[in-house]
């Protein structure tokens, strides 16, 4: 499997818009839906029992497991995980638990 | 420029060619199969570079035709029938979406029961999924109106999907002259596609998002504006071919036929029309006073040209080639709506279904109804 | 010249289609308005099918169907059995039926007409080897209606099959067709 790290992106803030056919000229702009606070639990990763097999990441619906470029060990990015926990399902090594979110 | 004898279909393909399309994703039906048949051969002959893709049903035709165009491929099709059906969900996004093309239908009626022959009943029934709807009598017309078809659709001021439509068998499957332009002609009049917005990796865009409820209506107010000025790129289009190849269809919304000082008219789309200007030549001989309106762009509808064209008339009758099953003509729904101020007789008549010939005796009739001041419509067999 | 309308019945199979288009093909050489087409029922080989055409000094803007022709070809003897042929078909209109009976016998059936009999399955087997009556037939229309010239015709079948890299095909035609319009003569 490839692994593809996730680059950084700056979103800019543009005025909106009705274009024509709804088209969305700038790219990434998901990035501005933030969607961590919509957790109820929050996964924890366990990085000594984590086997880097990078499922996680594969799985997760919102590409909010990231892999650090240069450990190659994977986070949770909390700003967008909306804790469906699927990433703990997936986990083979049983590296990954929740934990209630406090809110 | 050559004249040649040519089968409407053929004539279409041609004109696929000469207006350069880079893409034609395709899947055969009757009455429409000859098109896809010769654009499959010109690409085959290294005639016409373009891509055609062999889809597995008309729903991925539209959906290839969506992609294509989202690549910022000129791009055409062509259907019939319950393939236009299946292709039903697929119109209104590429409308939505704001992707100009061209889509041929060669018009045949819906099952059941199971008939390949012509009536209105597949296009007309999808003329509120935003695709502006030319409709054509002539072999000639069908060539001219796929070139002018590309211009109108690509215009900045619309950038809607354009159908062109084409009686099933009664056009479809004539051969008559036909004048055929050359490469240079068109190119000339029609400039390359120049799309507003294309999928492209060096510039990425979101194409299709979802519209919540406080933004669609403004969408749809969009395109609804959009249809509007289409009305006068038709025009335009239709006086910009005079121009450059001698030929025009009315001024381009509607073809009147004999309306100077008449007093009856009927009003009908494609062929039916042909057959309708034998049968007023005929009248006119006896003395009668009578005309033809033919409706060449249903979609967006020329509603001023329309009251203009009936202002001196008093009484008009409008074949529906086409019923919407518990109500009436389509047609006659909207030139009612359309006229409903002036006074004047207004005869629905459906005709022609399932390929029921239409007759210069049918029109006969019709206009001694007119005459005779009924005020009633009726189904001619 | 006013409008003159040809039916042609043959069966399916037989060539109908491209006839009629090769007959439109010569009156537009000859410097005139044509229209063919067919009328299409079943789809099916050997089913009686109907195709017409339509020659005028102007435009052909008339899209009904062939209903009083001036002119009736019948590419198939045995269709007059199940067939009107002669439905509609003016009066002193001309009928030419490709059949091995001679006219006398065949007025018998299809009424007080101009009747030519033709064997044209014969001339059509001597010079293309096989039973291709569709464009041989176009010979004796032309010869005997004069509608159309037989140099017209030839540069139809020309445009039709030289065209499409089909010499051989052409010119077996026109040889059949001039043959049949001998016999005409």
């Amino acid at each position: 499997m490839q692994v593809i790290f996730m680059a950084k992106v700056t979103v800019k803030k543009k005025k909106e818009k009705f274009t024509p056919g709804a088209v969305v000229t700038e790219p990434a702009s998901s990035l501005k839906n933030k969607t961590g606070d919509w957790r109820t639990f929050r996964p924890i990763i366990n990085q000594e029992k984590c086997i880097k097999c990078y499922l996680c990441w594969q799985y997760c619906p919102d590409s909010a497991i990231r892999i650090d470029e240069k450990t190659g060990k994977v986070y949770v990015d909390y700003t967008y995980c909306k804790g469906c926990l699927i990433c703990m399902h997936q986990c083979p090594a049983k590296a990954i638990t929740k934990e209630v979110e406090k809110k | 420029m050559t004249k040649k004898v040519e089968e409407a279909s053929l004539a279409i393909a041609t004109a696929v060619k000469l207006s350069r399309v880079q893409v034609c994703p395709m899947y055969p039906i009757t009455p429409s199969t000859h098109v896809p048949e010769k654009i499959a051969e010109y690409i085959a002959n290294g005639e016409f570079d373009a891509t055609l893709i062999d889809v597995e049903s008309e729903h991925s035709a539209a959906s290839a035709f969506l992609g294509s165009v989202a690549t910022g491929c000129r791009t055409f099709t062509a259907t019939a029938s319950q393939g236009l059906a299946l292709m039903y969900e697929i119109l209104p996004i590429i409308s939505g979406m704001r992707f100009p093309g061209v889509m041929a239908v060669a018009n045949r009626a819906l099952s059941a029961p199971i008939s390949i022959w012509n009536d209105h009943s597949d296009a007309v029934s999808t003329r509120d999924q935003g695709w502006i709807q030319l409709w054509v009598e002539s072999s000639q017309e069908a060539l001219d109106t796929i070139i002018q078809g590309f211009l109108i659709s690509e215009d900045s001021k619309v950038q809607l999907p354009l159908m062109v439509n084409f009686d099933g068998f009664t056009l479809s499957h004539v051969f008559e002259p036909v004048d055929i332009p050359s490469q240079a002609e068109v190119d000339k009049f029609l400039p390359k596609f120049k799309p507003v917005f294309k999928l492209d990796v060096k510039k990425p865009m979101t194409f299709g998002p979802i519209g919540f409820p406080d933004s669609f209506m403004h969408f749809k107010k969009q395109q609804q504006n959009a249809m509007i000025n289409a009305l006068e790129v038709v025009k335009k289009a239709n006086s910009s071919f005079k121009k450059s190849f001698g030929r025009s269809y009315g001024d381009g919304l509607l073809d009147l036929y004999k309306m100077t000082g008449a007093e009856y008219a009927v009003i009908g789309m494609g062929t039916l029309c042909g057959t309708a200007k034998v049968a007023i030549d005929k009248l006119r001989k006896e003395g009668k006073k009578v005309g033809l309106i033919r409706i060449r762009c249903l979609r967006p509808f020329p509603e001023k040209e329309l009251q203009n064209a009936i202002k001196n008339l008093k009484a008009v009758a409008v074949l529906d080639r086409h019923i919407s099953l518990g109500q009436e003509g389509p047609l006659f729904t909207d030139i009612r709506s359309a006229i409903y101020c002036n006074d004047i007789t207004i005869n629905s008549y459906i005709a022609g279904l399932g390929g029921m010939d239409i007759t210069v005796s049918h029109f006969e009739k019709v206009f001694k109804d007119l005459a005779q001041g009924k005020q009633k419509g009726e189904w001619l067999f | 010249m006013t409008l003159k309308e040809i039916r042609l019945h043959g069966r399916g199979g037989q060539g109908a289609v491209t006839s009629t288009q090769v007959l439109a093909i010569a009156a537009f050489h000859d410097g005139k308005y044509s229209q063919a087409f067919p009328n299409f029922g079943v789809e099916r080989t050997g089913a009686p099918v109907e195709s017409y055409v339509r020659i005028d000094e102007k435009p052909v803007n008339l899209r009904q169907h062939v209903y009083d022709p001036d002119y009736v070809i019948v590419l198939d003897t045995s269709l007059i059995d199940d067939v009107d042929v002669t439905k509609g078909l003016q009066k002193n209109g001309i009928v030419i039926v490709n059949s091995d009976k001679n006219a006398a016998e065949l007025k018998k059936k299809l009424g007080n007409f101009n009747i030519h009999s033709i064997n044209i399955t014969k001339i059509a087997l001597d010079i293309i080897g096989k039973p291709f009556v569709n464009i041989a037939s176009l010979g004796a229309f032309c010869a005997l209606s004069k509608e159309v010239s037989l140099e017209a015709l030839n540069k139809a079948i020309d445009e039709l099959f030289t065209a499409k890299g089909k010499a051989a095909v052409a010119e077996l035609n026109k040889k059949a067709a001039k043959a049949v319009a001998e016999v005409c003569k």
